[in-house]
């Protein structure tokens, strides 16, 4: 186990980058601490695995260094890291039996035979695989095999991180729940750092204490799922966590003031935005009611979404959704909205405005 | 629920049929005509029963050609596969390289049977071929044409340059289609580079090598233009193979009864061997 720091760390698959384009993963500077469990969340290629790799020592970055407990692992070689990973497709040694599997990584570093078989066990104890452990790997199923990745990462004593990369993305959708909270549960029983890469904001928020969301090799933001919902540091985040996402209109600042289409809009951070910039209001659904006064809105759909419905508005050309009980009542066609002081905050250029700068 | 009985589909059957009878069925059949029946010329046939079937089963030459095509199959096999898995794994998996190294492997595979057998007979030749001069120059005793020993190393040599390349690439095309992902969690695992190669090469291959040993089998042990080319059997009957020997009794001797039971004998051995072979092989696959 051990604490993860990141420092100033790019990198670039060209041989001589540039620019800021040319790198797929741009400058990173991250603690994560021993024990924790951690998400990285973002789209499709926006460098997720390539920081995965990085750390797992298959892929040496371009720049900066990453240090295990202070100790610089930079370029250091996989084993030599004592980490285990999870891949996006099971992997197992298909002629060896369930147990030699488990037994593999531990007969590699020589470690005596009683105490294979005792760790063996007691692994394969925790991740239900007891029953099988002498039957062929090759004959499991899909979530089996998983659990045998994992089991190879659990079963040595020296791990200091377990990374996990989309590693439910073969597995069926009733047992992607299942998978999850056995996952959860272990992370619990066992305290190693874990490190689980995805791009389904569910499984990153169920998962972590920590999730970090990535998006075109940049980390817009570190923090709490709490802190993700609530505070979101970039419009991006707002977007691409909860569902539906938050509304972002453009608006301008005047005094301190925020004013979407002409109105005047509370926000809790308007008096820190410079002009200049490309400013937006940013607002959850969550946070969004029908009020007396305030925005003058068109109701354009209403969709229920079990125990809440989704209630799609228009102001000039711009949507603005909010979520209501199932049950409320919903006013026809014309409507009035206000949003929560609180929960309302300004952006400029797509990062949230704040005091200190 | 008022399915449409339509039986004129199989008229379209019928090319295949004809195609198959009259490459394989008609041909076969008329060799199982030849291998029950007697002649004493004239165009008229007798009914022999078993009767070539008992003489070829029972007959030294045979036994001594059957030997000869064991003992060259088995060496060839002994060593191509070994050797052709061995190159596959020096060869690179990605870059500029890859497109030179597949294609120098298959050039040899392009090479005409006569003409590789030509190419080595005036190779090996001990007075003018470069093989054969070196060998004399640095002091061996060559001589292909004379000395049983010399003509089999010469023989087994031409098999193996000519066909390792197919094993190669066979081996190779089972290394690629391992996915980066094996690779990366084998050097998590702590697994040394022969663990590699015994715990994720060697089974992700096992599929192709077993095609490989099937095809470098059956060939093999059918084997004729090139021995053929390169010494005719000789010297005496010393590489005298099955398919030489079947050629010398049917074609030579016209011997057409114990020619054709011969034939069947031949052809029902490398059916049986293939037959064991595959589904040893297999025997785990179907789970």
């Amino acid at each position: 186990m051990a604490k993860i720091t990141l420092k100033g760390l790019r990198h670039s698959y060209m041989p001589n980058p540039s620019k800021p384009a040319d790198y797929a993963l741009q400058e990173l500077n991250v603690d994560w601490e021993d024990g924790g469990a951690y998400a990285l969340l973002g789209p499709s290629g926006c460098g997720k695995t390539t920081l995965l790799n990085i750390i797992s020592g298959l892929l040496t970055p371009s720049h900066g260094e990453i240090l295990f407990d202070d100790e610089d692992v930079t370029r250091m070689q996989p084993d030599e890291r004592h980490i285990a990973q999870v891949f996006q497709f099971p992997v197992v040694y298909d002629t060896m039996t369930v147990y030699d599997n488990l037994a593999f990584p531990l007969r590699n570093r020589g470690v005596p035979e009683p105490e294979v078989d005792k760790r063996v066990r007691e692994i394969a104890d925790m991740i239900d695989l007891t029953e099988t452990l002498q039957n062929r790997a090759a004959g499991l199923t899909a979530d089996g095999k998983q659990k045998i990745s994992l089991g190879r990462g659990l079963v040595r004593s020296d791990v200091n991180v377990i990374m996990f990369d989309e590693p439910l993305t073969v597995i069926d959708p009733h047992l992607k729940w299942q998978l999850r909270s056995k996952l959860k549960e272990l992370h619990q029983r066992v305290k190693t750092t874990m490190i689980y890469v995805t791009h389904d904001q569910t499984e990153a928020l169920t998962f972590a204490d920590k999730v970090v969301v990535m998006k075109d090799g940049q980390v817009v933001q570190i923090g709490t799922p709490v802190e993700l919902f609530e505070r979101p540091q970039h419009t991006f985040v707002g977007h691409f966590i909860g569902s539906p996402g938050m509304n972002v209109l453009p608006c301008e600042v005047r005094g301190g003031q925020a004013f979407f289409e002409g109105e005047p809009v509370a926000t809790w951070n308007a008096v820190h935005a410079k002009e200049g910039a490309k400013l937006e209001v940013g607002v959850r659904p969550e946070f969004v009611s029908f009020s007396e006064k305030g925005l003058a809105v068109e109701i354009t759909k209403v969709s229920d979404a079990g125990r809440f419905q989704i209630v799609d508005t228009r102001k000039g050309g711009r949507s603005i959704k909010l979520l209501v009980p199932d049950g409320a009542e919903i006013p026809e066609k014309h409507a009035h909205v206000s949003f929560k002081t609180d929960h309302t905050q300004v952006y400029s250029d797509g990062w949230l405005v704040t005091g200190g700068e | 629920m008022g399915k449409i009985e339509n039986q004129k589909a199989w008229f379209f059957v019928l090319p295949v049929l004809f195609l198959v009878a009259f490459n394989a069925l008609i041909p076969l059949m008329t060799v199982v005509n030849y291998s029950v029946q007697e002649t004493f010329g004239d165009n008229t046939f007798f009914w022999a029963g078993l009767m070539w079937f008992e003489e070829v089963l029972l007959s030294e030459r045979f036994h001594a050609s059957l030997m000869r095509q064991m003992i060259f199959t088995f060496s060839i096999l002994a060593i191509e596969i070994p050797l052709g898995v061995a190159i596959a794994l020096t060869m690179p998996r990605k870059g500029p390289w890859v497109p030179v190294c597949l294609v120098l492997m298959a050039l040899p595979l392009l090479i005409p049977w006569n003409v590789v057998g030509a190419m080595w007979n005036i190779f090996a030749l001990p007075d003018i071929g470069l093989l054969g001069r070196t060998l004399n120059a640095i002091g061996f005793d060559y001589n292909f044409t004379r000395q049983p020993g010399d003509a089999w190393f010469t023989m087994i040599l031409m098999d193996v340059w000519h066909w390792t390349s197919l094993v190669v690439l066979l081996a190779y095309a089972g290394l690629v289609s391992i996915p980066d992902a094996y690779y990366q969690a084998a050097k998590i695992d702590g697994a040394k580079p022969f663990a590699i190669f015994r715990y994720i090469q060697l089974p992700k291959m096992k599929r192709v090598l077993t095609i490989a040993v099937l095809l470098r089998f059956m060939d093999s042990f059918m084997i004729y233009t090139e021995p053929f080319v390169l010494t005719g059997g000789g010297p005496g009957n010393s590489t005298t193979l099955l398919s030489i020997d079947l050629v010398k009794i049917a074609l030579g001797q016209f011997d057409l009864g114990p020619a054709a039971a011969m034939s069947l004998i031949y052809f029902l051995i490398i059916l049986a061997m293939s037959w064991v072979f595959y589904t040893v092989m297999m025997r785990n696959e179907a789970k």
